[in-house]
């Protein structure tokens, strides 16, 4: 049976301000959002933190939400919704945010995924820019309108590498996991 | 020639869109299908073009918007970049410790032939 005291300290010990397993709603994405921005705005922090942690969530949790539509799952409902459900967790640390996500992907997808992430690391800070600007005017519009960009604009505006990792699940599925970090900046005001 | 106007939420911005060539675009924009947003925004545009006003200004106060955006919103530059008889003005502000929107704003600026302002003020 699951501890729930040990799950509560470990989560008081790793300072998570929100965590959620599940699938990601449209309804729930607003939630979320509306209660890390109380809750960044209760604790003081800068503007200007507030808003690069706002700007990455809404990426990160909106590429979870689109995601959900990437692969079709066939089997018992619950199996389904298994397959479909994420892993989100907000930790507010001294020094930095972080943002931690994990959903499942089918494995054949893991290749793709891995460069694409691996491209983006490469880049400094202008070369970044430059795939922003390249992707934004291919003329390439995806239904979901963001056209590939949402990696690149969270790698940017957190300034920071994209930690990942994936998990071989079966032949059929892997599991993801994108960890960001967004330091956090002296409040001068 | 109607105005456009439609009402901000917490994941669209408001828009007022005027036939004097008054066009306003402010608030959030992070909904996670911004295509359907966008689409009546390009119309009306498309229908102003047909007897644009001497002088069109576009007043852009966004404090937050997604990537799903940001190609829509590329959009209506790029609409408005097709429009003649018009001088237009694309005024971009941004909060003055915002660098990310003052940044995103460049962008724009880098791909639309339209001379864009950029204005820091101290809230938006």
């Amino acid at each position: 049976m699951l501890d729930i005291y040990d799950l509560y300290k470990k989560m008081e010990s790793n300072k998570i301000l929100l965590s959620f397993k599940g699938a990601i709603t449209s309804e729930l994405l607003t939630s979320i959002l509306q209660i890390v921005e109380t809750r960044m705005e209760e604790l003081q922090d800068s503007n200007k933190e507030r808003k690069k942690v706002f700007n990455v969530l809404v990426e990160i949790l909106q590429n979870l939400y689109h995601h959900i539509d990437d692969f079709e799952v066939e089997g018992p409902v619950e199996e389904v919704n298994n397959i479909k459900s994420s892993i989100f967790m907000i930790s507010r640390l001294t020094d930095e945010y972080k943002i931690v996500t994990g959903n499942y992907l089918l494995t054949e997808n893991v290749v793709k995924l891995k460069s694409r992430i691996d491209h983006i690391n490469s880049l400094d800070r202008d070369g970044l820019k430059l795939l922003y600007k390249e992707t934004l005017n291919n003329g390439e519009i995806s239904l979901k309108g963001g056209g590939g960009l949402g990696f690149i604009d969270i790698a940017r505006k957190s300034g920071q590498k994209l930690d990942y990792n994936f998990i071989n699940i079966d032949e059929k599925y892997s599991f993801f996991t994108l960890i960001v970090r967004i330091e956090k900046v002296n409040k001068v005001k | 020639m109607e105005e456009l106007k439609i009402e901000g939420s917490a994941k669209t911005p408001t828009i007022e869109f005027n036939a004097s060539g008054d066009l306003l675009l402010k608030g959030r924009s992070i909904p996670e299908n911004s295509i359907e947003f966008y689409k009546p925004i390009l119309d009306w545009i498309e229908n102003y073009g047909d007897s644009p006003k001497d002088k069109t200004v576009v007043n852009v106060q966004l404090e937050y918007f997604n990537t799903s955006s940001s190609k829509c919103i590329l959009d209506v530059f790029k609409k408005l970049e097709t429009l003649s008889g018009t001088d237009i003005e694309i005024n971009w502000y941004y909060e003055e410790d915002d660098e990310d929107m003052l940044e995103a704003g460049e962008d724009y600026q880098a791909i639309i032939d339209i001379p864009f302002k950029m204005i820091e003020v101290e809230e938006l």
